[in-house]
């Protein structure tokens, strides 16, 4: 314990070091919050898409790059209003007609992306008409057509051909400009002020409720912005954090410790054991990792956990192997291991008690600086179009981006936040297994 | 006077008679190394061969595609509208028999597995199912040909010029250990934890997008440039960001490393005597440092064309450039079993080659490694 207690006092004289485990330690931190907050099946649903994120804009960029933009960007306005709030106007037997006026203020300086209305009837029988007007604040009247609405009714008013035309823009730009419809569509400016969309329903059953709801969507969206499928990053970034942490470190542990115990084990009893591993490994050296990898995704399955399982298979017998062997071979004639062998230790005991912590000072810091390798392989493997076909990973997101299209398309948040992060899962661990190797292996602290 | 050249004498003859001898064990140890290294491969081969077809599960789905496919392609066919089903039922049958003969899906995989790796070993590397090279030959061999230059150009390029600038400047830094410069690279070393590919985006974002100089992605300009200059002139600007990205992403590390190398070897007593003596810095270099580092150096450039191999799919991927990584991501693509094992081949071949130069080098450069027969 002492010893520990003695290696964390002179990891905290590297400065890297203690760069390198505050990143870690952020890391855990997130993995934690993330679990946390969105519980896993939460977070495959999320990911999986759909209708959760109907009101939320698309391939928007996050809110902070408003700061670094001259024109800032729009974000997500939403008005909602029930029948039960709205004005009745008039009465008759069987229903009612009622009307309801969203009133928002709109105050960017840039157009929206899309505007929807999304309007939730609960009638029985009889859907309920509706009819839409536009006041913009100069008091002009536009009209925007009647719909029959069902159960369920998504209006999508930037969808709207006629009104376009109308306009001579697109609707959502055209609304919200001035009165002057030959002005080409990119030069035209904001009206800012009190716009009203009002709905005139009328309701064929006494206690049909109508809830509306108005969505002029922004072009910035939350720190971590939206994809193409309308989810926020943020689901996949922090999610990312624990798989990428756990698929590292289990593969890490999984190679390292099995490679050790395998060439020690070799290295002790020799003969033809130490032979035929030494074979496997020159044979397991010819196998490409990656492409196998590839292989296996194709043809198999493209789960996280599979992978795992094989780059394990893979790592037993890894170049580490011959390492560990030349390290070992002189331990094995050691004094010490005489003495051992004199009290009668079992193999067992001298394996593990007294050759393996022999080698432990290399071990740890080539441990250390593998994690990173990890990271970025299941991130390479996402890219290739291999990644987990339902976990939220960062390999995911750049992969999205790659086939998107993003870096044509403008959307640079959406390569850079992943990148980010995997830069921090690498990087921490690296300075941190290249203090470890300073600390543990001194011929190089002198350096 | 002639006692001394009788002596002389002797001594050569007794050199030459060690020479001899020694040349029979060096013999005997290189034939010994290039079987042990032969069945390395076959067992390697094999091993892919199976892990290919995963047990036969891949025979499966492509019986099913088979299936699908000629069942499909009757059924368009205006020829066989009038017949009955049960004829119709017939034709099929015959043709996906004949199509599973062709792929030779009807035999066993076990009989099918020890063909593969005879002719493989052989580097017949026979034809491939699917795909076919761009000049339209079907044979893996010419497939694999045509894309094997364009991945040797760009990982050699890359990695001959990480090699030698980390080298040289490794050299410099261990001379001005402390420096500046020193601690600066020392700093950087951990960012050589992401891959090529990771800064190859960042390199197109950048270069690409943002400032837009240079090519994103491809080897040559779409329509190829008429002159044989400027067709080398597009390649070269093609390459920039790739081979940036690569030298980007292991340079500090490389430094770093070959820097702690030298400074180890730099502290050891006979170089001490040497500076003792009064040689110049620069002898010391060449004579004491460089000399007896051969060995690792020379490994580790074995090693990094080992490794400039499994790099190659993801960023040949990431800027689209028409290689082997590129090959073989679309040959598992097509399930083009042959395409695969292919490429395997080809890449065990390498290896084993590498590793053959690799004693050979060590044999003549290391006396201290043992050439004759059997240890404890």
């Amino acid at each position: 314990m002492n010893r520990w207690g003695q290696i964390f006092k002179q990891l905290r004289r590297y400065p890297s070091a203690a760069a390198g485990l505050a990143i870690i330690a952020f890391l855990i931190g997130l993995s934690i919050y993330a679990v946390l907050a969105i519980p896993y099946s939460e977070a495959l649903d999320l990911w999986r898409g759909g209708s959760q994120w109907q009101e939320y804009p698309r391939n928007a960029s996050p809110r902070w790059t408003n700061w670094f933009r001259l024109k800032k960007l729009p974000t997500t306005i939403k008005v909602e209003k029930e029948a039960r709030d709205g004005i009745v106007k008039e009465s008759f037997p069987g229903g009612q007609r009622i009307q309801i006026p969203l009133d928002f203020n709109y105050d960017h300086q840039t157009f929206p992306q899309e505007m929807n209305l999304f309007i939730e009837a609960d009638f029985k029988e009889y859907s309920p008409l509706v009819e839409l007007r536009w006041i913009t604040p100069d008091d002009r009247e536009i009209e925007l057509g009647s719909y029959r609405v069902r159960k369920s009714e998504r209006i999508s008013i930037s969808q709207d051909r006629k009104l376009g035309k109308q306009l001579n823009a697109r609707p959502h730009i055209g609304l919200l400009a001035g009165d002057d419809y030959q002005v080409p569509e990119r030069e035209r400016q904001v009206v800012p002020g009190d716009y009203q969309l009002i709905i005139d329903a009328i309701v064929f059953e006494k206690d049909t409720n109508l809830k509306a709801r108005f969505i002029s969507y922004g072009q910035v969206h939350g720190l971590a912005g939206t994809d193409h499928r309308r989810r926020d990053l943020m689901v996949a970034l922090l999610w990312g954090t624990p798989v990428a942490l756990s698929f590292a470190l289990l593969a890490a542990v999984g190679t390292t410790v099995t490679t050790l115990v395998i060439a020690t084990t070799g290295v002790w009893f020799g003969g033809w054991i130490d032979a035929l591993i030494q074979r496997i490994t020159e044979i397991n050296m010819i196998l490409p990792l990656l492409p196998i990898l590839v292989m296996v995704g194709t043809l198999y399955s493209r789960s996280l956990w599979l992978m795992l399982a094989v780059v394990v298979a893979l790592g037993i017998f890894s170049a580490g192997i011959k390492m560990y062997r030349s390290m070992l071979l002189p331990v094995k004639q050691a004094p010490f291991i005489e003495a051992a062998r004199a009290y009668g230790a079992s193999n067992r005991r001298i394996i593990f008690r007294y050759m393996i912590p022999r080698v432990l000072p290399v071990l740890i810091p080539a441990f250390v600086t593998l994690i990173p390798t990890f990271v970025f392989l299941e991130a390479s493997l996402a890219v290739l179009g291999l990644g987990d076909p339902l976990l939220p990973t960062w390999g995911k997101i750049l992969n999205d981006a790659q086939s998107e299209g993003a870096l044509y398309n403008g959307y640079y948040y959406w390569v850079i936040s992943p990148a980010v992060m995997l830069i921090l899962g690498g990087i921490g661990f690296a300075m941190l297994g290249f203090a470890l190797d300073r600390i543990f292996n001194p011929r190089l602290r002198k350096m | 006077m002639n006692l001394k050249k009788n002596k002389k004498i002797a001594n050569n003859s007794a050199n030459l008679n060690r020479k001899a001898g020694n040349f029979r064990r060096l013999t005997f140890f290189f034939v010994r190394r290039l079987a042990a290294l032969f069945f390395t491969v076959v067992a390697g081969v094999y091993l892919t061969i199976v892990i290919a077809n995963m047990g036969g599960q891949v025979d499966e789905l492509r019986k099913a595609q088979i299936q699908a496919e000629i069942m499909e392609e009757v059924r368009a066919d205006e020829t066989f509208r009038d017949l009955s089903p049960a004829e119709r039922n017939k034709i099929i049958q015959e043709r996906i028999e004949m199509e599973q003969q062709r792929l030779r899906l009807d035999e066993p995989f076990f009989f099918r597995s020890i063909d593969y790796l005879k002719q493989a070993i052989s580097l017949n590397l026979g034809r491939a199912e699917q795909m076919h090279s761009d000049a339209g030959s079907r044979r893996v061999y010419n497939i694999i040909g045509e894309r094997l230059p364009a991945t040797l150009l760009l990982f050699g390029t890359a990695n001959i010029l990480v090699f030698t600038v980390s080298l040289i400047l490794a050299l410099i830094l261990s001379r001005h250990y402390g420096s500046k410069l020193d601690r600066i690279v020392v700093a950087l070393a951990p960012t050589s934890a992401a891959p090529g590919w990771f800064y190859g985006i960042f390199l197109i974002l950048i270069f690409s997008f943002i400032v837009p100089l240079l090519p994103a992605g491809g080897m040559v300009e779409a329509p190829l440039p008429e002159t044989v200059a400027g067709y080398v002139l597009s390649v070269l600007k093609h390459m920039v960001l790739p081979v940036g990205a690569m030298f980007f992403s292991s340079i500090f590390l490389s430094i770093y490393s070959w820097r702690t190398f030298f400074l180890i070897y730099s502290s050891e007593d006979y170089v001490e005597l040497a500076k003792a003596k009064g040689l110049s810095p620069r002898t010391i270099e060449r004579r004491y440092i460089l000399r007896p580092t051969l060995p690792p150096i020379l490994t580790s450039f074995a090693l990094m064309l080992i490794g400039l191999w499994s790099g190659a799919i993801i960023l040949e991927r990431v800027f689209n450039w028409p290689g082997l990584g590129t090959l073989v991501f679309e040959a598992i693509g097509y399930r083009d079993t042959p395409v695969i094992i292919g490429v395997v081949v080809i890449f065990a071949y390498l290896l084993a080659i590498t590793v053959f130069l690799l004693d050979i080098l060590y044999a003549f450069l290391d006396p201290r490694i043992e050439i004759t027969g059997d240890k404890k």
